[in-house]
């Protein structure tokens, strides 16, 4: 990747003993909408104050468009940031806020007035223009944030978790907002979240971080269907993860054998042994006993143990032997209730498995063509 | 803990004289109040009533005093040189001031408890002791002129203390608690990831302390400034001591008139002009202690 916008080479940050930072690299491509997804302490806002130059990497290399930004001032960067709790300086109109980072780089006025009126209409905060910013809802301060930090036409807009203090609902409207504003500025946008939930939502790739080190980098789809570690497929979305042995059978097809059960496969791949075998809970089809198992043959008779209720889905905890699984149902006329026996099939298709060792395991690699992509 | 004592304290200076609590009821809290408000009265009020009334009774009744004070050359010179000293010792104070503030702020947990156990300390010892010690150091044959001396920086002592200098220098030495410690106050309010974010939209580190940094902590700077004005208006052990009866200021020559030349008439009228200044000074800028000790808006 010759071309790329901004890479990031073998990054390490240590704080004393801790290690925030491992040889953390990675290329963000122009234009993107690029997640660094993680738990607290995972370094994703290190990595993003590495990138926004308020702090300096202990090894590796930062470049913009093959130049060394590494240990360039944050002034010097024109990368615009939106920071947790959006950082408004509170002396200062919303106006006055927007017009910062003109003012300091001494534009002409009219230019000022006229940048200033476009990105507010942009984000549709020019009726509190005069305000201050303690006047102003949680979700206004985040559009003034936002404004703030795109007026200067930044090459990189980095987000460090601009949602977090926000209501589920306020949140939910933002992010339509904020993936509306992408497509329409065309900026490269960082943004860091932990919230696995907001970076399926938005983001054209994810970057997951754990313990300092890239776990794994895809687009949602992949990073949700085909996660490359156990830990990003317990961190994304709901999960069952089943300890099994994958088997090639005679016709060269993957099948697993678990809990005294034989689950075939939909890939073909050059793997055999103990594996962690997951399926995500709405890839699971449950029927109740008595009924027709819609001519599936892998199938597995469980126990209902619980039922949740939430709305448009529900999920319902089978026990299978000592062992117990998540299955979620979208729309059940009669859904089962504790007690009640149940028939569950796999979708082959939607079957991953990991090996033993938690590294990429060459069945994940082998059969997963939108992760080299 | 330490800096709402040190605040209240600064408080009580500028303004108990004209905080009286309203009395109602007749509990034993009540008969407290009752109690202390006759105390201030007997105390407080009545030598001050009396020092206003000679003010227009002494020598011959009228506001004659006033007016010749307005036209005595001497006065003119003493609140002058009052004026200056004090703008001085205000001007420094506040640039010393700010510049330790800035220090605490940015220092670790630990030194900041040192350097705050540091600027509080002078504040428990007597202010005559320290005037005294600054003389020992200052005087012509005191610990800084023969250290000078004897380095061969100097060929012989230079006056170091009965002077302006000497003045300004104990008068700022006095002050600089009070000045650090609103400042301190509002800066530790600041949120410090601001002037970062400043810089990474694109203002220097000179902008984004002139834009950001120094707007934010103008409340404190300002609450400082009026706290050490209103003191320095009416400093008298200090300059009185290390101005050596050459850097005479107004509460000094105020002393002198009545010990001394027995000029009552001089004397009262002078308390209370400066009585009135410093009132009106409270009276119009005493809401800017509160807003420095008003709770942090979110």
């Amino acid at each position: 990747m010759s071309s790329s916008f901004l890479t990031i080479d073998s990054i390490c940050k240590r704080y004393g003993l801790l290690r925030a930072l491992e040889a953390v690299s990675l290329d963000v491509t122009q234009g993107e909408f690029l997640t660094l997804l993680g738990p607290s302490g995972s370094g994703k806002s290190t990595l993003l104050a590495i990138l926004a130059g308020f702090a300096e990497p202990d090894q590796g290399i930062v470049r913009l468009n093959g130049r060394d930004i590494t240990r360039l001032a944050p002034e010097a960067r024109r990368f615009g940031v939106v920071p947790q709790g959006y950082g408004l300086f509170p002396h200062l109109t919303v106006y006055e806020n927007i017009a910062f980072p003109l003012r300091v780089r001494r534009s002409r006025s009219a230019s000022i007035n006229g940048r200033v009126r476009q990105v507010m209409e942009l984000l549709q905060i020019g009726s509190v223009k005069s305000r201050l910013p303690r006047e102003l809802s949680g979700g206004q301060q985040q559009r003034v944030a936002l404004a703030r930090a795109l007026s200067f036409e930044p090459d990189l807009l980095l987000l460090d978790e601009p949602m977090s203090a926000l209501d589920a609902l306020l949140r939910r409207d933002l992010q339509a907002e904020l993936v509306r504003l992408h497509r329409q500025v065309g900026t490269t946008f960082v943004y860091v979240t932990h919230d696995q939930q907001e970076a399926l939502a938005l983001s054209d790739r994810i970057v997951v971080l754990n313990h300092g080190r890239i776990e794994q980098i895809g687009t949602p789809r992949s990073i949700y269907a085909q996660p490359a570690t156990r830990f990003v497929a317990n961190f994304l979305g709901k999960n069952n993860l089943l300890q099994a042995t994958a088997a090639i059978g005679p016709l060269g097809r993957l099948h697993f054998h678990w809990n005294g059960h034989r689950i075939a496969a939909g890939v073909t791949a050059p793997f055999e042994g103990p594996c962690s075998l997951t399926i995500r809970p709405e890839a699971i089809v449950l029927t109740k006993v008595g009924h027709s198992s819609q001519g599936t043959k892998d199938r597995i008779l469980g126990t209902v143990v619980n039922h949740t209720f939430h709305g448009a889905s529900a999920d319902v905890i089978v026990a299978v032997g000592h062992e117990s699984l998540t299955v979620t149902l979208t729309a059940a006329a009669s859904p089962p209730v504790p007690g009640d026996e149940v028939w569950l099939a796999f979708d082959a298709e939607r079957l991953w498995c990991l090996p033993e060792a938690d590294t990429i395991s060459p069945a994940a690699s082998a059969t997963s063509p939108e992760l080299a992509a | 803990m330490i800096l709402p004592s040190a605040i209240a304290l600064g408080r009580e200076f500028a303004g108990a004289r004209f905080q009286i609590a309203p009395v109602r009821g007749l509990s034993v809290q009540d008969g407290l109040v009752i109690g202390s408000v006759l105390v201030l009265i007997a105390c407080y009020l009545l030598p001050l009533g009396a020092v206003v009334a000679l003010s227009f009774l002494v020598p011959v009744p009228g506001i004659g005093n006033y007016w010749s004070i307005f036209q005595n050359a001497t006065v003119h010179a003493v609140v002058g040189k009052t004026l200056w000293i004090s703008s001085l010792t205000v001007g420094l104070t506040l640039l010393l001031g700010y510049i330790t503030a800035y220090a605490l702020v940015q220092a670790g947990p630990v030194a900041r408890k040192l350097m705050l156990a540091g600027v509080l300390l002078p504040l428990w010892i007597s202010v005559l002791v320290r005037n005294y010690a600054w003389i020992a150091l200052l005087s012509p044959g005191g610990i800084v002129n023969s250290i000078l001396i004897r380095w061969g920086w100097l060929d012989q002592p230079v006056s170091l203390v009965r002077n302006s200098f000497g003045v300004v220098l104990g008068m700022v030495h006095y002050m600089l608690p009070y000045a650090i410690l609103p400042i301190y106050a509002q800066m530790a309010r600041i949120d410090s990831t601001l002037p970062h974010l400043a810089r990474s939209l694109g203002a220097s580190p000179r902008q984004a302390f002139i834009r950001v940094f120094l707007p934010l902590s103008r409340p404190g700077l300002a609450a400082a400034a009026f706290l050490t004005s209103i003191m320095s208006l009416g400093f008298y052990l200090t300059p009185a001591m290390l101005g050596g009866g050459k850097t005479v200021m107004v509460a000094e020559f105020i002393s002198i008139q009545v010990t001394e030349t027995l000029r009552w008439d001089i004397a009262t009228t002078l308390s209370t002009l400066l009585l009135l200044v410093t009132g009106a000074l409270v009276w119009r800028f005493s809401h800017l202690l509160e807003l420095a000790t008003a709770k942090p808006k979110t």
